[in-house]
């Protein structure tokens, strides 16, 4: 009988031979550091993609009736922009920045299942590329992100489109999924020895909780795309009207993913920015277990204010109430969570190096997304508001402001950690200045333009109506954006050689991550630390003033 | 931004100047709702930017007091977004029951206009059923009529929202909030105008390649006005003498399978286009997007896909005489 | 206190040799006695398949009842399929004692166990696989006939589906038990396959209970 091995703990050092091609190297990993860092590479690409198909958009809506761009190539580009950011660029990166730390941060050395990671990224990868093949098929599909049924029916899209996309998103949300069953495990069932639920770091935290939400929004939404693929293939008729299928049942169910789904997308960035925001005021996280309890709760409320994004479909007076009132109720931790924030950086010595910077910005900025969704949540307003440039205005300004701001805070942070360089500081002031000023030119106008009744997914509008300047602010706005995401890709990719060499604790931060070399060994740790408290770091540094005899 | 939000509006579809009770009642709760998330705002920003400035570090130094947590402060900041939250569900629960009314049935004397709406892609299908008791029965599509409020009686409109295709939405903000025509389900949307004059509004649901232009016009108008219109699109289409060849001409078309044209033993009945029988009672063509003037009425007869590409009727190969003669007709059907 | 903790006690005390007041003593830590990864893993993964389940079931009984022609859930065969579920539910025994036998080391009861596990499954997908013939021959029902069609046949064949996956499953584990290559570690995935084959006979309740016993 073959003796049992323990594979995580004798995992011999894969150091790649020379002889040997780094790029089967990186084909073939397991190793989630090097996972990680795919995940965020693809997702930058497609970000790059994405913001293209954003800009061409912007420029057919700088003057009204322009002909720059055909209907059907305007509608797939709204529609490709939006699958891309959200299923390509979003979850990803975070996932990635995820996969990378999560191990780390909990003294393990590596995910629960590796193979199952690397699994994910590629079936991440290839649904991407499936959905994108579509512009070789006649055209991407013109649906919308949220492809409303019964637009979705062969009788009105006739194109393979819909088909790719629907296929793309069901083998990327598998990907995804299997990604939120690993982090769950790995959370759960492999902490360094101490290390209780209640001393995790926080954004070990709410990746747990997004991988909760992952495990449970994701699976309805493959559902629903194999039902459209059977409606088009097989002749089913899910949500084929004409046959008594229902197009209110793919909304509800859509959004019952979709609202998860941004909260997938922030949860992350609460996280890093939770991480940041101590290190750079010097300070603890103020609140812990109200955050803690903050987080969950968000993450419980979320499931049930889905209906908010349809407020507009003819609901009941009290259904719309109740999802009013629960949508309501979300702000209160969210809210809960930006005061602990403020909390922590009150009384502290705060410095603003480039990770501070950014989180400055989306602190700024997420309040403002979130109040606008205040706004949105009060049914009668969303009557006038949903489906209008306010919901683009307000949705680009907390993924913008909430999740991109974080996520480059995230990767400013743990850059050093991850290449061993620390990436310029005066390139990222200049991207951040750039993207800053860009965002709330390009956002900003979109709010008023939807005031002024300007609906959104429209190719062109008419002249006369005072829309005019709002698109033409929001285009300049794109324009001084764009370079900004030029100069980042730049500063990752010089500073790879001419970034100051970094050390293990650039920042001089507390979480395990930090106590290994920069870069990590691909083993991670030489011997599995023993914690007592959420700052291992800070112990070591002040044994005469431990924080777990504050915890 | 607030402030810049009231200063700047201005124009034919601000929400914040509205013309019937629903949109005004959703304008006053707007700006509720727009004063409390303001005042939000400037407070939190301000401790934001305090922090920023005040606790900037000077030079380095040891590493300042750490708190770990307060939990009446945790406690009194959860207290007072959960009573703004309350005050918000109040306010909402108030304007949501005043604006969203089951539509009553149709009385003699009641001065209301009921109107089922059809949404197609690209294009609005107004059916006319009762106005002030009397039961109507004529179809029109793409400008809807309303009669105005007027000192004796106040004249709501009730439009049933349906489509025969995909969703669409109603959306005319100054009368009132959106509402969705969902296939195979039926919405309801009421609105006042105490005012005349000509609303606009556009679809707001994407619905396909047209869904940019597909526009709402709806003209409220004076009561006597009003009924003048009634009277006009009850009766058939008009039989001009000198539009005989033309509407031969088009009646030979395959026009008549998708529009209809009403008169005696009319062969046009088609659904699937826009009514004609008063084509030139209207003041806009394919949905609001161009002026409806002799000769955009024969630039679109001539190639509709150059104005609105992708929309659902074809360019016809009809020789330019008879199409001229076909157009010389329709010309005449007002 | 364990060995780990007076080390680094130790070391902090190696770190500051001059402090008068000796080094407060972090607090003693308990082992984890918690679920191990895969364990978590198998859990976290039938909680997305219960996700999956839920809509499939949500779409089904949306349906139900709105068809105005077509075959109606009256043309369902219960005596078959009682048939089949009583094999099913009895496959839940079996697998129960399979794993009850590799744990107490019975190899021989194991095999067998796990082997009439397989066929009891197999024997519901025959089951289901005769019953579509019928409603697709005899009863002219077909996913695309009507929305009933369409509803059935997708919440059944997911359920097949996920069931054949299970059957695959345990085939491998059962060919590497019978060639001698089971270890510790097979012992662990067997346990795990146990687990999916509950879930998957759960689902059938309640699939059943919805489409033939509340439905009809």
């Amino acid at each position: 009988m073959a003796t049992v091995v323990r594979e995580l703990e004798l995992m011999p050092t894969a150091e790649p031979a020379h002889a040997r091609s780094i790029l089967s190297g990186w084909l073939t990993t397991v190793d989630h550091k090097q996972i990680g860092i795919l995940y965020v590479v693809m997702a930058v690409c497609f970000l790059i993609i994405g913001g293209c198909e954003a800009l061409v958009i912007r420029c057919q809506l700088f003057w009204p009736h322009s002909q720059l761009v055909a209907p059907d190539a305007f509608n797939g580009l709204f529609t490709m922009h939006g699958t891309t950011m959200v299923f390509f660029v979003g979850m990803p990166i975070l996932i990635g920045i995820g996969n990378y730390l999560v191990p780390l941060m909990i003294g393990a050395r590596d995910m629960a299942f590796p193979r199952l990671n690397a699994l994910g990224f590629w079936a991440t990868l290839f649904g991407g590329m499936l959905v994108y093949f579509s512009f070789a098929t006649g055209g991407a599909p013109a649906l919308g992100w949220f492809a409303y049924a019964p637009l979705t029916e062969h009788t009105f899209a006739r194109g393979p489109a819909t088909d790719l996309w629907a296929l793309g998103l069901v083998v990327s949300g598998i990907g995804t999924t299997t990604a939120g069953i690993n982090f769950i495990a790995t959370i759960l069932g492999m902490r360094a020895p101490g290390m209780t639920l209640r001393k995790i770091p926080f954004f070990t935290w709410t990746i747990l909780w997004t991988a909760v939400q992952i495990v449970i929004a994701m699976p309805p939404l493959t559902a629903i795309l194999v039902m459209i693929l059977l409606d088009r293939n097989l002749g089913a008729h899910f949500f084929d009207v004409q046959n008594g299928g229902s197009a209110l049942l793919w909304q509800h169910l859509f959004w019952f993913f979709g609202h998860p789904e941004v909260y997938i997308l922030i949860l992350p960035v609460f996280g890093m920015i939770s991480e940041i925001i101590p290190v750079f005021s010097r300070k603890v996280l103020f609140g812990y277990e109200f955050m803690a309890a903050a987080t969950a709760a968000i993450a419980f409320i979320s499931l049930g204010v889905w209906a908010h994004h349809m407020f507009a479909v003819g609901l009941s007076r009290p259904e719309g109430l109740f999802f009013a009132v629960t949508s309501l109720l979300v702000s209160i931790p969210t809210g809960i969570k930006f005061f602990n924030w403020l909390a922590t950086m009150y009384g502290g010595r705060i410095s603003f190096a480039s990770p501070m910077l950014f989180a400055c910005g989306f602190l700024s900025m997420f309040l403002i997304g979130g109040l606008t969704g205040i706004m949105l949540a009060v049914v009668p307003f969303n009557f006038q508001l949903t489906d209008s440039y306010f919901v683009v205005g307000h949705f680009h300004w907390v993924l913008i402001g909430g999740t991109l701001f974080g996520t480059f805070a995230g990767i400013h942070y743990w850059y050093p950690k991850v290449t061993g360089r620390m990436l310029s500081e005066r390139l990222a002031r200049w991207q951040f200045c750039l993207l800053y000023i860009g965002f709330i030119l390009t956002f900003g106008p979109m709010h008023i333009a939807g005031i002024l009744g300007m609906p959104r997914r429209i190719y062109t509008y008419e002249a006369g109506l005072g829309w005019e300047i709002w698109n033409q602010l929001s285009t300049i706005g794109a324009i001084i954006q764009a370079p900004s995401f030029a100069i980042f890709a730049y500063n990752l990719i010089a500073s790879l050689w001419k970034g100051k060499p970094a050390g293990d604790n650039p920042w001089d931060a507390w979480t395990l991550e930090w106590a290994t070399t920069s870069p990590p060994p691909s083993y991670n740790f030489e011997t599995i630390p023993t914690v007592h408290s959420r700052r291992p770091l800070w112990d070591l540094k002040h044994p005469d003033d431990p924080d777990w005899q504050y915890e | 931004m607030e402030l810049l939000l009231l200063a700047q509006v201005q124009d034919d579809m601000c929400m914040f100047r509205p013309a019937s009770p629903p949109a005004e009642s959703i304008r006053d709760l707007s700006i509720l709702v727009l004063a409390i998330t303001g005042l939000i705002f400037l407070i939190v920003e301000a401790v934001l930017v305090y922090c920023i400035i005040r606790f900037r570090r000077g030079a380095a130094g040891s590493e300042p007091p750490q708190f770990y947590g307060s939990k009446p402060i945790e406690i009194a900041w959860t207290a007072a977004p959960a009573l703004i939250v309350f005050l918000l569900v109040l306010v909402t629960a108030r304007t949501l029951w005043e604006v969203n009314v089951q539509p009553p049935e149709p009385r003699e004397g009641d001065g209301a206009l009921f109107v089922t709406v059809i949404g197609h892609q690209w294009w609005w299908e107004y059916q006319y059923e009762y106005y002030n008791g009397q039961k109507l029965g004529f179809a029109t599509s793409n400008e809807l009529h309303v009669p105005v409020d007027d000192a004796q009686l106040p004249r709501p409109v009730y439009l049933k929202l349906k489509s025969a295709d995909v969703c669409h939405s109603f959306w005319v903000p100054k009368l009132a909030g959106k509402t969705d025509l969902i296939p195979g389900r039926t919405n309801h949307i009421w609105f006042q105008s105490k005012e005349p004059g000509v609303y606009l509004g556009q679809c707001a649901e994407y619905c396909g390649t047209q869904h940019a232009k597909m526009l709402i016009r709806v003209v409220a108008e004076p009561n006597m006005d009003f009924e003048k219109w009634l009277a006009n699109e009850q009766r058939p289409a008009v039989e001009d003498p000198a539009a005989q060849k033309g509407k031969a001409a088009l009646l030979a078309q395959s026009c008549i399978n998708c529009h209809t044209i009403r008169f005696p033993d009319s062969p046009a009945k088609g659904t699937f286009g826009p009514d004609l029988t008063h084509l030139m009672s209207r003041t806009s063509l394919a949905s609001g997007i161009l002026r409806n003037t002799p000769q955009t009425l024969h630039d679109w007869v001539a190639d509709p896909q150059k104005h609105k590409p992708g929309c659902l009727m074809p360019a016809f190969s009809v020789n330019e005489h008879d199409r001229a003669l076909m157009v010389g007709y329709l010309s005449t059907l007002r | 206190m364990s060995p780990a903790t007076l080390m680094s006690t130790a070391t902090l005390n190696a770190v500051q040799p001059d402090r008068e007041r000796p080094l407060p003593l972090p607090p003693s830590v308990t082992p984890y006695r918690g679920l191990a990864p895969t364990q978590l893993g198998m859990l976290a993964f039938l909680a997305s398949e219960a996700a999956l389940f839920c809509t499939l079931i949500v779409v089904y009984l949306s349906y139900l009842k709105v068809d105005q022609n077509g075959p109606t859930p009256a043309v369902l065969s219960l005596s078959l399929v009682i048939a089949t579920t009583v094999c099913l539910l009895a496959s839940s025994i079996t697998v129960h004692l399979a794993v009850k036998s590799l744990h107490s080391g019975e190899h021989l009861s194991f095999i067998r166990w796990w082997a009439a596990t397989i066929v009891l499954g197999i024997v519901f997908l025959l089951g289901t696989a005769f019953e579509w013939r019928e409603l697709i021959v005899r009863h002219d029902l077909t996913i695309s006939r009507n929305l009933f069609g369409t509803t059935y046949f997708t919440l059944i064949g997911f359920h097949a589906l996920h069931l054949t996956g299970g059957i695959v499953a345990m085939l491998a584990v059962l060919g590497l038990t019978i060639s001698r290559l089971l270890s510790t570690k097979s012992r662990a995935s067997a346990e795990l396959i146990s687990w999916y084959w509950h879930f998957v006979d759960a689902v059938w309740v309640v699939v059943f209970s919805v489409v033939y016993l509340a439905g009809r």
